[in-house]
């Protein structure tokens, strides 16, 4: 892709994730116009209207919009790195560990007593995952073999679900409930702190994968390949690695497991816009963004009052359109 | 002036116990033609890599133009070194140009993309590849040979100083090869300096200006195509009854050593006959 057309994209999807956030404050309980909005942001107007949309569907829609880019860029940095299609945010177990952290903090009751209490056991258990993958990565050879690392997250994967099963075995029923909402995904608990600590997470981490990601196109070949066209082979793996699992630790840690998305959305762009990573990564960042906004949107109001898991909604949303595009392409 | 230098290098895999190079030392001169040759297995990829950095020797020293080679950065040595290593799984779609657009990336900083100087040598390598009019084919849909020939426009487009290529006509059929060989004269005779792995010994002894024969991680011998391929040399390396013939063409190409190897059965009667003489 030439410059001017990758930067006459990028603006066309930075336009479509501010469309899509309007969207996603617009529709709710109550339906709010634009006006309405623009007012309400700048605290004129109904005092309701006001805390609907400054304290509640912003904060929800912002976040939604940062936990999709997180999840998107990651995704698509595991892929590249562990040379595999098949690769999602989740991959090297990072997701269970958070998943364990957050069950223990619901069952031992923690989760009553702050509201940090959820994010901050998910973030310290998805720690634990990445070093513990890490540490039986290195078990092997000294250097960071992507094969075995797949292997070491796979199997820490299967090990924190096991004992997440163990903990909810022996866990009350309003424990249990609230523990497999948590694991379910879902951003109804946005405030603009979490949404600020998220953002201060994912601009860092996006632009540092973006000087990464020539190397990362020359992992599509092969790390010998990559080698032999200028690249620091094992920095780059390692801090490709610590980048995308620590997006995925944040992201995690305050949404919970949101499915679908980090996996996906690379492919799409892949498919529509080619696979160079230097357009890739900054395409799936804003596309995922907008993705999780609108899903997330979706997820609230079709069988509102009832909220729906925002990974159920944007499976039901993005298979159809995923397997359209994969005729097409 | 020397491109590449090694003394008395020891290379050993972890957990293998013998040494997969052994005591190697070379010259590589600049703008020659070196060829590596020797049975499988007996270390040829193995220095290659070694003179690449991508291994570092246990003893001895490997220099690049004078400087040791682990002092190189790996983007300075990749806008000198061009290298078309064996086998390359490609994982996600991607174009000839595409792939021959990497080999700019050494020459470009963190954040800029391909100028018009990029852009003319990545047209450049692919005229000279012949693979032009494949720009736009995903490297998917080509052919062994015109996907060997992408990747040595890549490195071409590298615009290097050396190439380094490990078996670059393996399983390709002879116009392909010949292409490819073509194409080391070519840049030999601009005064690239070329390193090449092959099993192609006729082809060696046509193109290269020196042999360097390895048997079990050893030099059994180096020098020049004549000096190297004799005939009871070629047979206890490769433990094959060979005969040794010289070409000579009609355009210039005279008393080059060519190997044929024998039928098993050819060979013991021929033997024996001479021992009958």
């Amino acid at each position: 892709m030439t410059g001017r057309r990758a930067t006459l994209t990028m603006l066309a999807l930075s336009a479509f994730t501010v469309v899509t956030l309007l969207v996603s404050v617009r529709f709710g309980a109550v339906s709010l116009t634009l006006g309405e909005i623009a007012a309400a942001v700048r605290g004129h107007g109904d005092p309701a209207t006001v805390a609907i949309v400054r304290d509640l569907r912003l904060p929800r829609a912002v976040l939604a919009a940062l936990v999709g880019a997180a999840l998107s860029a990651s995704g698509a940095t595991f892929q590249a790195l562990l040379r595999n299609p098949l690769a999602d945010p989740y991959i090297l177990g990072v997701s269970g560990g958070a998943a364990v952290g957050a069950v223990l903090a619901v069952v031992f009751g923690l989760a009553t007593a702050t509201i940090w209490a959820i994010p901050l056991a998910a973030f310290v258990g998805a720690l634990l995952a990445i070093v513990t993958v890490l540490r039986i990565a290195l078990i092997v050879g000294r250097t960071l073999d992507t094969r075995i690392l797949l292997l070491a997250g796979v199997v820490v994967g299967a090990f924190f679900n096991a004992c997440i099963l163990l903990v909810l075995t022996f866990a009350d029923v309003e424990s249990f409930r609230s523990a497999i909402f948590w694991m379910m995904g879902s951003l109804a608990g946005a405030t603009w702190s979490r949404t600020a600590i998220l953002a201060l997470y994912l601009v860092p981490a996006v632009m540092l994968l973006m000087t990464l990601a020539r190397a990362l196109n020359l992992f599509a070949i092969g790390e010998e390949t990559a080698a032999y066209l200028g690249t620091h082979v094992e920095r780059t793996k390692w801090l490709a690695f610590g980048i995308a699992s620590l997006l995925t630790a944040a992201a995690v840690s305050l949404s919970g497991v949101i499915g679908f998305v980090g996996l996906v959305t690379p492919h799409v762009v892949r498919i529509v816009w080619g696979s160079d990573y230097r357009f890739l990564i900054p395409a799936a960042t804003l596309l995922g963004a907008a993705l999780l906004a609108l899903t997330d949107a979706l997820a609230r109001t079709v069988a509102a009052p009832t909220e729906l898991p925002v990974g159920v909604v944007t499976a039901f949303v993005g298979v159809p359109f995923f397997v359209w595009l994969l005729r097409r392409g | 002036m020397t491109t590449w230098q090694c003394q008395d290098m020891a290379f050993r895999y972890p957990e293998v116990p013998t040494l997969a190079i052994d005591g190697v030392s070379l010259d590589i001169t600049g703008g020659t033609c070196t060829a590596v040759i020797g049975p499988n297995g007996s270390g040829k990829s193995t220095l290659l890599r070694l003179l690449l950095g991508v291994y570092s020797p246990a003893q001895g020293s490997v220099w690049f133009r004078g400087r040791l080679l682990h002092t190189w950065s790996r983007a300075a040595l990749a806008r000198e070194v061009g290298v078309v290593p064996q086998g390359e799984e490609i994982v996600f779609p991607l174009t000839v140009r595409e792939l021959v657009a990497m080999g700019r990336y050494p020459h470009l900083g963190a954040w800029r993309r391909e100028g018009p100087t990029d852009r003319a040598a990545i047209d450049e390598a692919m005229a000279r590849c012949d693979v032009a009019d494949l720009a736009e084919r995903p490297i998917a849909t080509l052919s062994g040979g015109e996907r060997q020939l992408a990747r040595v426009a890549r490195a071409l487009a590298q615009q290097p100083d050396a190439l380094a290529l490990d078996e670059p006509t393996v399983a390709l059929d002879i116009q392909h090869e010949m292409a490819i060989f073509e194409l080391l004269r070519l840049m030999g005779q601009r005064g690239v300096t070329v390193l090449l792995v092959t099993h192609n010994l006729n082809l060696a002894a046509r193109y290269a200006d020196r042999l360097v024969l390895l048997s079990r991680g050893r030099v059994a011998s180096q020098g020049s195509p004549g000096e190297v391929l004799r005939r009871d040399l070629v047979e206890s390396v490769y433990g094959w009854p060979v005969e040794i013939r010289t070409l000579t063409t009609p355009d210039g190409e005279s008393g080059v050593p060519q190997v044929i190897p024998l039928r098993r059965d050819s060979a013991e009667r021929l033997r024996s006959s001479d021992d009958g003489e």
